[in-house]
């Protein structure tokens, strides 16, 4: 396989792209900007998937770059959009911990994920190894992304943003989880986002607003 | 086998049609029942010719697997028997529509599916699938009430477990980047059971690294400290028959998919890395959800709190491992979700008789109602660890087991399981025979279903029948 090197090269410089993204997605303020970004990441994850499957002739996993497509292109984009169009917020977040200072954790972060990530992908044997380390830095931005918002909306793209991280390390990592695993994953992914749609309209019907900020009043006291 | 997964997906997809009518109720007890017959069929399946794998090997049952699902139809087809009452008070309450019932009786279903197929699924890729749809079903029915409360415990609930349960997947991929390198990319990669038997050859950094993963994953599902914080919201602002599922039923089907994973742990690792954090987050988990206690006001938040300590000492009776503290962790599981679902229903009743989930307004039930008080009595006193209930036998043998082979945790649980019985003997006290407050409502509560519960943990306090104890054993061995 003497053309290696180039698909090599060129999922790199993806995996590079989805860690870029992920930083945009931190640093972002407005919600539909939010939501566009967390579209690009799902055409990262679409091609680097194709391309992966292209390098190493796994043909299920164009099937899952279709999915990605159809799923993560298409379809939470334009849920999400209808959501926001229908519940009429299309305000700035409020972060709780300010933009800098969270760019500064995140680079920590990014560091942290490298560095355990080192031992395993050592260990793999797949062509996109060296992305693992990207794949755990893009789930932790994505974990960071949740704990610093203060809306609903946001905190769920960064939930999704998680999973894209997650499916990120699965291809990159083994080429992908079987077949069936995956339609069970994005089954889940989707009845999950219906869910926290019917969600928000219960949230915003009780508290006239989706500031999560309300949602602190069960505590120990 | 079919009959066990297609009845409860049928039954969801019948009440999601009809689910609002007047007879849904019943039709969801005769749905729990059939699966309930078709767990016993399959038990009796299991008993007479072992473990089987069915369906291309995608789905496995073994004595580990069919004991909980034996105990999954069991307290489902109980807690469907009792929502039935439960149900159309709250409905005659005007606490809830017909719409809002219809979706409570599908998700109830569908709910037990996800169990169900959590339990019995072969495949540790689709075990997740099914824990998260286990949430998904479950988050609707927490606010199913619509209040400020109800909703903010319902957003916890989902956001925490599915963060989660989004490490358990990185968990599920990392174990099958260690398996595919032996197993190949084929779909077998995922299979427990070719992973049990590989799992010597398992790369032990990789799967120390998995393992970390899926016991904090899964733990949030387990309610393990400090990962607990949804579980006492979904317990106290969902509705009780909910409460009383999340409680007898979700919780032990995490910690079986932690105990799974275990398995294969340890048979990498050739060290005690598993067993010391199962041991490690169980006492944690016991310790901490027992100073919590005393700190309550709502009474579902209390026996929420206690599900915790449970789970916890079950998690550190299968981090001790060897036969005797797995049978004693297995025997725990099943009393102490017939225990717990028994004492959610009559807590249920006696909240719907005082109209109030507070401690201090419900008052002198006893008097109010002697079935209901004596339940709530009689059911506390089990949890306590009273004997001759079941818990105390179990209870007993971690204890002893403990005390041979980790003696430095023994004062620990000893402390924190009389501190438990001090905060929730002294609340229910009173809550039963105090003087009463409210007046007696008309109707009659369902106390079939905790007497017969109760009944249950009294047999397995006196004497376990033997071909149950041999079952018990047969699990424990597959635990090691």
């Amino acid at each position: 396989m003497s053309h290696l090197p180039l698909y090599a090269q060129i999922i790199n410089l993806l995996a590079a792209a989805l860690l870029l993204l992920s930083f945009a997605m931190l640093a972002q303020r407005r919600i539909l900007s939010l939501i566009n970004l967390f579209m690009a990441q799902g055409i990262v994850l679409c091609a680097s998937t194709a391309v992966v499957a292209a390098a190493t002739e796994q043909h299920h996993l164009y099937w899952s770059a279709l999915i990605t497509l159809v799923l993560k292109v298409f379809l939470l984009p334009w849920i999400l959009h209808r959501l926001i169009r229908r519940l009429n917020v299309k305000w700035d977040i409020e972060t709780l911990i300010n933009i800098p200072a969270t760019m500064m954790i995140g680079l920590m972060l990014v560091i942290f994920s490298f560095n355990l990530a080192l031992p395993i992908s050592e260990l793999a044997g797949t062509i996109t190894r060296s992305t693992l380390g990207i794949a755990m830095a893009a789930v932790m931005l994505a974990f960071l992304m949740m704990i610093t918002r203060s809306k609903a909306v946001p905190q769920v793209i960064g939930f999704l943003a998680m999973e894209n991280g997650l499916f990120f390390a699965a291809t990159s990592a083994t080429y992908g989880m079987p077949m069936v695993v995956e339609l069970g994953i994005a089954l889940d992914v989707l009845v999950g986002m219906i869910i926290l749609g019917v969600f928000f309209f219960q949230i915003r019907e009780q508290f006239d607003s989706l500031d999560i900020r309300h949602l602190e009043k069960l505590k120990e006291d | 086998m079919e009959f066990l997964l297609g009845l409860p997906l049928l039954g969801g997809i019948v009440l999601a049609i009809f689910g609002h009518r007047n007879f849904a109720a019943e039709i969801n007890s005769a749905f729990s029942l059939l699966t309930l017959i078709a767990a016993a069929a399959l038990t009796v399946k299991i008993v007479a010719d072992g473990p089987q794998l069915l369906f291309e090997e995608q789905f496995f049952v073994d004595p580990l697997n069919v004991f909980l699902v034996a105990l999954t139809a069991f307290v489902g087809f109980t807690t469907s028997l009792f929502s039935r009452p439960y149900m159309r008070i709250e409905q005659a309450h005007g606490r809830l529509s017909a719409g809002r019932l219809r979706l409570y009786h599908s998700m109830y279903q569908l709910f037990t599916f996800t169990m169900l197929l959590a339990l019995t699924t072969n495949n540790m890729g689709i075990l997740w699938v099914a824990m998260e749809a286990a949430t998904l079903t479950t988050v609707l029915l927490v606010s199913l009430y619509r209040t400020a409360a109800s909703l903010e415990a319902a957003w916890k609930y989902f956001i925490l477990c599915g963060v989660g349960i989004a490490q358990a997947l990185f968990g599920t991929i990392l174990l099958y980047f260690a398996a595919e390198k032996i197993l190949g990319h084929e779909g077998v990669a995922l299979l427990w059971t070719h992973l049990n038997e590989v799992k010597g050859q398992l790369e032990p950094r990789v799967l120390s690294l998995a393992f970390v993963f899926l016991l904090v994953g899964y733990g949030t599902k387990v309610g393990l400290v400090p990962l607990h914080n949804w579980l006492p919201d979904a317990h106290a602002e969902g509705p009780t028959p909910v409460s009383a599922v999340l409680s007898g039923l979700l919780l032990n089907v995490a910690l079986y998919a932690v105990v799974r994973c275990k398995v294969l742990a340890d048979g990498a690792l050739h060290s005690n890395l598993a067993s010391l954090l199962m041991m490690g987050f169980g006492l944690l988990s016991v310790v901490v959800a027992s100073f919590f206690l005393s700190r309550q006001k709502d009474i579902k938040r209390l026996f929420g709190y206690s599900s915790i300590e449970h789970m916890g000492i079950i998690t550190f009776a299968f981090g001790m491992g060897g036969p005797v503290a797995s049978f004693a962790g297995l025997l725990h599981m099943t009393v102490h979700s017939l225990t717990k679902s028994a004492i959610f229903f009559a807590v249920g009743h006696a909240a719907q008789k005082c109209g109030s989930q507070l401690i201090e307004n419900i008052r002198g039930l006893i008097k109010l109602s002697p079935t209901v008080g004596w339940g709530l009595m009689l059911g506390t006193l089990a949890i306590l660890g009273m004997p001759p209930f079941g818990v105390f036998a179990s209870e007993f043998l971690i204890l002893t087991t403990a005390m041979k082979e980790q003696p430095w945790a023994t004062p620990i649980l000893l402390i924190s399981l009389g501190v438990a019985f001090a905060a929730i003997f002294g609340k229910v006290q009173p809550m039963v025979f105090g003087e009463p407050a409210a007046k007696r409502l008309p109707h009659k509560p369902a106390m079939l279903p905790v007497f017969m519960h109760l009944a249950l943990v009294l047999m397995l306090g006196l004497w376990i029948p033997p071909y149950l104890a041999e079952w018990y054993r047969q699990a424990a061995k597959l635990i090691g």
